[in-house]
C-alpha cells in the first residue's frame, strides 16, 4: 500500500511535488548545453599538472625540476621547497587549529600516489610531458600496504563507535544455535565519469573556482581560510556535476595547488586529475572486515549478536568506515555488542562512498542472517519477519516511520519469493545455477538547516535561488516542481539557480540530506512570497483584487484568483504589473527564529547544525529490502544477475520517476560491489595497480538486469518538512548480500569476500 | 604526451619508406597508440597516418576463404554477412572485443599488434622495470598483482599476457598475415616472450600489415568463439577458446577441429594436443573434458593466475561440446 496519491504521467500534476517531472537540465546535459567545471572558457589559461609519488611512505629528500623547466611552454614547478603560504582550513565540524600552515605539496610521503610536486605550462600536454622530467629522489621509510599487512597491527578502537547492552557473550553462549563468519569488502573507488579537477581565476583578492562540488558553501570555505581571505571573496561555481558518489563534498590538496599557482602566476590556471590519480588524490571506501556471530533459538530467536570490525585508515588521519552502522538497528535485539577499529596504512585518508558505513556493515549482518536461516533450516524472509525490530533497540527510540516489514512483504510478492526451493543448488536453468537471496539495507535521516531565495518576477517567471548543487539527483527539478505547486503555475515557468556559493546557504548534497532541507526551506521561501503576494494584492489601491472582500486568494492553473470565483482572475505577470512591481524577493531560512548571521556562515559552511537519526523523539532512517536473483555457470564461476526487485520505505516521494532513477543506480553500483570492484593494492610498494577504467571494472549495460523498484513507504514529516526520508544512498545498502546469498542458494558456496570474481566458484 | 610530428602517408610505400626511421610509427585506428601514449609507454617521435591509403581496406569472401584488408574496422569485419557464415568464430571474437565505439574504430591490422594489459608495463613512472619495455630492466608483474597473467609460453622474462581476441579465431583457422613483400602465418607472426620479450611479432621496422586471409574451411564454417570474464562485456577474456569443428560423412567422428585459446598464453594459442587427441574420434563430454585439459601442458601459474588452468580446458571443453552439438 502507498499513500503516495497516484499520478499518471503527461499531466500538469507532474509538475507538482510528488509528479513525475522528467529532469529539468536534462536536455541541457544531452545537447552538450550543460558546461562543467573543466570546460570553461576562461581567457588566457594555464595547465596544471600533478606530479605524485611513486612510493609509499618516505620523505622527499630533492625536487630535480631543472629539465622541467626547460622544457618547452612550461611557466612554473611547484614542489615541497615552495611555502604556499598558506594555513590548514576547518574540518567538516568546523573546528580549525590556529595558524597551522598547510602544505598540499608536502615533504613526507605518506602513500603511493600522494601529490608531491606540480607543473604549469602553456598546455596540458606540455605540462604531461614536463612532469616526466621531474627527478625526486626520496628517503624511503617502511611501509603498510594493507591491513593484511602483519606489520598493520590490530589498529586501534573507535571509543565513540562503540557499542552494546544486555550482555551479548552470555547469551551467545547460551544460545542453542550459533553461526559465526568473517565478511571483507575491499577498497572501491567511486569512479564518477567526470574526472576532479578545477579552473580558477584571481582578480585582486578575488578569487573564482569551478570545480565540482556537492557543497559550494563548505568548498567556498576552505579556499577562504587556506589563502586567508573573507569567504566573500570566493566564489565556487558548480552548476553541473558529473557524479560525485561523496568524493566531490570537500576542498582537497589539488584546489589549493592550481589556485596558488594561478594567484603566483596572475593567470587562470585549469587543473584536472589523470583518470590514475583520481584512484590516489582522495579516498575511496576503505576496505573493512569484521566477524559477526549470532546466538539463536532453535525457531529462529534471535538472542544475541556479537560484531568485530575494522577498517583501514591512512597514517595521518581516522576515517572509520563502520562495520557496525547498520548491524544493530535492522533486527530484535536484546543482546548486542559491536566494535570498531581502525588501521593506519600507507593510503590516502579513505572517504564516504555512497552508504558508507551502512553498506559494508550491511553486507556482514546481511550475509550472517542467511548464514543462520540455512542453519536453521529456515527461509530467509521468514526469519527476517520473525526477528523484526519494533523500535530501535540501541537508541530504545520509537521509530519515525519503518515500513520495513512491507518492503520485505511486497519486495517478496513482486518477485515471486513463495515459489522458491529452499535447499541450495535446487534451481537450475539449462547448465547454470539459479539463486535466489534478500539483503536488507537502511541509511539515517540526517537534518540539516538551509535557505533559499525566491523571485516573483514582473514578467510573471518565478526565480528559485540556491547555493544547493544537483549532481544528477534532481534537485533542480524537485525545487521546480516545489515552486510550481505553491504558485499554481506550470514548472516551466519556473527558473532554477543552483551551484554558486554567492547563492543562499544549503546543505550539503552527501548523506541523503540535501532534498529533506532544501525543499523545507524553498517551500518556505515560496510561500512566503506568496504570502507577501496576497497581501499586496488584497491591499495594494492598484491591485484589481483589492476590493473583492476577499481575505486570501487562489493559485491554480497558472491564474490568481478569489476564492469561489467571486471576483476577476489574474496571471501573475498581470498582479505584477497591475501592483507595478517590478520584482518580489523573499530569503528565508530553516534556521531557528533569530540566527545571528554568525550562526547562518557556519550553518551553511560547517556540519556543526546536522543533526543525526536519534537526536529528537524518533529514530529516523530509510529502509529497504532487495531480491536478488543470479545465474551461475558452475563450469566458468561466472555470476550474472539476472533480476532484481527492490522495495523502498524512503518516506513521501518528492518525484517518483527520479528516485526511482537514484534507487536503480545505487543498485547497479551494488551489482559492481558485489561482482566486479576491488581495489587491487601491490603489497610490495602499496600502488592500486587497477587504477584505470579498463582494469577497475564497473558495472555495463550488460551487467544491468531488469530492475523493478517499488516504494511502500509513508510522508514521514519527523523526517523532512515535507514528509520525504533520503532516497540517494540507501539504494546502493544491501545490494552486496542479496547477490551473495543468491549465489550460496545457487551453488552451495558462501563468499565472504567481496567482489564474488569467477575464481572463487571454480 | 611529448611532441611528435604527423605524417600523412599518401601512398604504402611512402609509409614504410617513413616506417623505417627509428621513433617512429603508423597510425590507424590509434586506439592502442593513443592509450599507450597517454600511458608514457610509447613515445613516437613520428605518427605516420596511414588511414588516408587507398586498397588496404575492404573485405572478400568467396569459397576459398577470406581476405580483410588492414585497415578495415573491426565493427565492420564482425557484422559483415559472408565472414559471420564462413567464419562465425572470427565474428564473434571482435563483436565480443572491446566496445562498440573502439570496434568502430580501431583497424584489423591494429588488432592484431595490441599490446598486453598487464598493469606494470603500462605504468613506467611506477614501475620501471619491465622487461618488455625496456631489455634488461627486469619484471615488476613477477611477485605482484598477476591474475591477469599468462599462464602458457611464459618465460623468466615476461608473464604478460596478449589480450586480443581476433588472433586466437585467425591462428585456429590457419590465417595468414600479408606484410606487402612476404607472408606469415598468423601462428608464426607471434613470438613467445623468451629472453626477448620486446619483440612481440615478426614485423620489422618499414613493414606493415596488409591484409590478413583466412582459408575456407568446413571446420571454419561450424565455428564458435567463447569468451569468459567476470564482466559480461568491455573486458579482456579471463580465458577464451576459439574452436571448429567438421564431422566425417557419419556425422560423428570428428574429421577436423581446430583449437586456440586466448586471455593464457604470452601469445594467441594453438592447442594442437587437444585437436590431435578428439580427431578421429566420437565425441563425448568425458572425451572432451579429457582432451582439453591438455590445452595446459607445460602451464606454470604465478600466485594469482592460477585459476586460469583449472578454467582454461573448461571453456575448452564448452566450445567444442558447443561445435559438436552436444551442449
Amino acid at each position: 500500500m502507498t499513500i503516495m496519491e497516484p499520478r499518471k504521467h503527461g499531466d500538469a500534476s507532474d509538475g507538482t511535488v510528488g509528479g513525475r517531472q522528467t529532469r529539468f537540465e536534462g536536455n541541457l546535459k544531452v545537447t552538450g548545453g550543460a558546461t562543467y567545471a573543466l570546460e570553461y572558457p576562461v581567457e588566457g589559461l594555464a595547465y596544471a599538472i600533478l606530479v605524485q609519488s611513486t612510493i609509499p611512505a618516505g620523505s622527499v629528500v630533492s625536487v630535480d625540476a631543472k629539465k622541467a623547466l626547460a622544457a618547452a611552454g612550461v611557466l612554473m614547478v611547484l614542489t615541497p621547497d615552495d611555502d604556499m603560504g598558506l594555513l590548514v582550513a576547518s574540518d567538516w565540524g568546523g573546528n580549525r587549529p590556529e595558524n597551522q600552515p598547510y602544505y598540499p605539496l608536502p615533504r613526507q610521503v605518506q602513500y603511493n600516489g600522494q601529490s608531491i610536486a606540480a607543473v604549469v605550462a602553456e598546455s596540458r600536454e606540455q605540462a604531461v610531458e614536463a612532469a616526466r622530467l621531474i627527478c625526486i629522489t626520496y628517503e624511503k621509510a617502511p611501509h603498510v600496504a594493507s591491513f593484511n599487512d602483519t606489520a598493520a597491527g590490530e589498529g586501534k578502537v573507535m571509543d565513540n563507535l562503540t557499542s552494546g547492552w544486555g550482555d551479548a557473550e552470555a547469551a551467545l553462549a547460551a544460545a542453542p544455535v550459533q553461526i559465526e563468519g568473517e565478511y571483507s569488502t575491499p577498497r572501491e573507488y567511486h569512479v564518477a565519469m567526470e574526472p576532479h579537477g578545477l579552473t580558477v581565476k584571481w582578480d585582486g583578492d578575488q578569487i573564482t573556482v569551478w570545480e565540482p562540488s556537492q557543497w559550494s558553501h563548505g568548498m567556498a570555505r576552505s579556499y577562504s581560510e587556506w589563502f586567508g581571505i573573507p569567504y566573500e571573496n570566493v566564489r565556487l561555481i558548480s552548476p553541473f556535476i558529473g557524479g560525485g558518489f561523496g568524493s566531490k563534498g570537500a576542498a582537497l590538496a589539488h584546489g589549493a595547488v592550481a589556485a596558488f599557482a594561478a594567484r603566483k602566476l596572475g593567470r587562470p590556471v585549469k587543473l584536472a586529475l589523470t583518470r590514475p590519480q583520481n584512484f590516489t588524490n582522495y579516498g575511496g571506501r576503505a576496505a573493512t572486515r569484521q566477524t559477526i556471530k549470532i546466538g539463536a533459538t532453535e525457531d529462529g530467536v534471535l538472542q544475541a549478536i556479537v560484531h568485530r570490525g575494522a577498517s583501514e585508515t591512512s597514517t595521518y588521519a581516522d576515517w572509520p568506515e563502520q562495520t557496525g552502522a547498520a548491524t544493530p538497528i535492522l533486527y530484535r535485539i536484546e543482546n548486542f555488542s559491536s566494535q570498531h577499529r581502525v588501521v593506519p596504512v600507507n593510503t590516502v585518508t579513505p572517504g564516504a562512498l555512497r552508504g558508507p558505513g551502512k553498506n559494508p556493515s550491511a553486507f556482514g549482518i546481511e550475509s550472517a542472517m542467511e548464514e543462520l536461516a540455512y542453519k536453521l533450516g529456515m527461509d530467509p524472509l521468514e526469519l527476517r519477519l520473525k526477528n523484526y525490530a519494533d523500535r530501535d533497540y540501541q537508541s530504545g527510540k520509537p521509530w519515525s516511520t519503518r515500513r520495513l516489514r512491507e518492503a520485505l512483504i511486497e519486495g517478496a510478492a513482486a518477485f515471486g519469493w513463495s515459489k522458491r526451493s529452499h535447499e541450495p543448488r535446487s534451481m537450475r536453468d539449462g547448465n547454470q545455477l539459479v539463486g535466489w537471496g534478500i539483503g536488507c539495507g537502511t541509511f539515517p535521516v540526517i537534518q540539516a538547516p538551509s535557505e533559499a531565495m525566491i523571485r516573483i518576477l514582473r514578467n510573471g517567471r518565478v526565480e528559485v535561488v540556491s547555493g544547493a548543487i544537483d549532481m544528477g539527483q534532481g534537485t533542480y527539478t524537485i525545487l521546480a516542481q516545489t515552486a510550481a505547486e505553491v504558485f499554481g503555475i506550470p514548472v516551466d515557468q519556473v527558473e532554477v539557480h543552483l551551484g554558486d556559493s554567492r547563492l543562499p546557504g544549503s546543505a550539503i548534497a552527501g548523506g541523503s540530506m540535501l532534498a529533506g532541507s532544501i525543499l523545507g526551506a524553498v517551500h518556505k521561501a515560496a510561500t512566503a512570497a506568496r504570502d507577501e503576494l496576497i497581501g499586496l494584492a488584497l491591499n495594494d489601491e492598484k491591485s484589481p483584487l483589492r476590493d473583492t472582500g476577499a481575505n486570501t486568494l487562489t493559485f491554480s492553473g497558472g491564474r490568481i484568483a478569489v476564492p469561489r470565483d467571486r471576483g476577476p482572475s489574474l496571471t501573475l505577470s498581470e498582479l505584477m504589473a497591475a501592483l507595478g512591481r517590478d520584482e518580489i524577493e523573499i530569503r528565508r531560512n530553516t534556521l531557528p527564529e533569530g540566527a545571528t548571521v554568525q550562526e547562518q556562515h557556519q550553518a551553511w559552511t560547517t556540519m556543526a547544525k546536522v543533526q543525526g537519526p536519534t537526536m529528537g523523539e524518533y529514530s529516523m532512517h530509510s529502509w529497504c529490502a532487495h531480491f536478488a536473483e543470479v545465474r551461475v555457470d558452475e563450469d566458468f564461476g561466472t555470476v550474472r544477475v539476472s533480476r532484481i526487485v527492490s522495495a523502498f520505505d524512503c518516506g513521501r516521494l518528492y518525484n517518483p520517476r527520479l528516485v526511482e532513477s537514484q534507487w536503480r543506480g545505487g543498485i547497479i553500483m551494488g551489482i559492481g560491489q558485489a561482482l566486479l570492484e576491488e581495489g587491487l593494492v601491490d603489497q610490495r610498494n602499496g600502488r592500486t595497480v587497477n587504477n584505470n577504467m579498463g582494469d577497475y571494472l564497473v558495472p555495463t549495460n550488460a551487467d544491468v538486469p531488469h530492475i523493478e523498484v517499488i516504494s511502500v513507504g509513508i510522508p514521514d514529516y519527523g523526517a523532512s518538512a515535507l514528509g520525504g526520508k533520503g532516497v540517494g544512498e540507501v539504494g546502493i545498502v544491501g545490494v552486496a548480500p542479496a547477490i551473495a546469498n543468491a549465489v550460496f542458494h545457487a551453488t552451495g558456496k558462501r563468499v565472504r569476500d567481496l567482489p564474488i570474481t569467477l575464481e572463487k566458484l571454480i | 604526451m611529448r611532441d611528435f610530428s604527423y605524417l600523412r602517408a599518401s601512398s604504402a610505400d611512402e609509409a614504410r619508406q617513413a616506417a623505417l626511421q627509428a621513433g617512429s610509427v603508423l597510425l590507424a585506428g590509434g586506439t592502442t597508440l593513443l592509450d599507450l601514449a597517454k600511458c608514457g609507454v610509447m613515445e613516437p617521435e613520428t605518427v605516420i597516418d596511414i588511414t588516408y591509403l587507398s586498397g588496404l581496406g575492404g573485405i572478400e569472401v568467396d569459397a576459398n576463404g577470406a581476405r580483410i584488408g588492414a585497415l578495415a574496422k573491426m565493427g565492420e569485419v564482425a557484422d559483415h554477412a559472408g565472414i559471420r557464415a564462413a567464419f562465425p568464430a572470427v565474428s564473434e571474437s571482435l563483436s565480443l572485443a572491446a566496445s562498440a565505439q573502439l570496434r568502430n574504430m580501431a583497424t584489423i591490422g591494429g588488432n592484431l599488434l595490441q599490446r598486453t594489459r598487464c598493469s606494470y608495463f603500462r605504468e613506467p613512472d611506477v614501475f620501471p622495470a619491465c622487461h618488455k619495455r625496456n631489455p634488461g630492466s627486469g619484471c615488476s608483474a613477477m611477485g605482484g598483482i598477476t591474475r591477469n597473467h599468462a599462464v602458457l609460453g611464459t618465460s623468466d622474462t615476461c608473464i604478460a599476457s596478449y589480450p586480443g581476441d581476433l588472433a586466437v579465431a585467425l591462428i585456429a583457422f590457419d590465417a595468414v598475415v600479408e606484410l606487402g613483400g612476404r607472408t606469415v602465418s598468423v601462428d608464426d607472426f607471434f613470438l613467445l616472450p623468451g629472453n626477448t620479450p620486446e619483440r612481440e611479432t615478426v614485423l620489422k621496422r618499414g613493414e606493415m600489415i596488409t591484409a590478413i586471409t583466412v582459408p575456407a574451411s568446413a571446420a571454419a564454417r561450424n565455428s564458435t568463439y567463447l569468451k569468459v570474464r567476470d564482466r559480461q562485456s568491455y573486458e579482456f577474456a579471463a580465458a577464451s577458446a576459439a574452436v571448429g569443428l567438421e564431422f566425417e560423412a557419419d556425422g560423428r567422428t570428428v574429421r577436423d577441429l581446430r583449437v586456440a585459446l586466448g586471455g593464457v598464453a604470452t601469445k594467441p594459442w594453438r592447442a594442437r594436443a587437444v585437436e590431435q587427441a578428439l580427431i578421429g574420434t566420437v565425441l563425448s563430454p568425458e572425451t572432451v573434458e579429457a582432451a582439453s585439459r591438455l590445452a595446459m601442458d607445460g602451464a606454470v601459474s604465478h600466485g594469482a593466475n592460477h585459476y586460469k588452468i583449472e578454467l582454461a580446458p573448461r571453456v575448452v571443453a564448452r566450445a567444442i561440446l558447443k561445435v559438436g552439438g552436444l551442449a
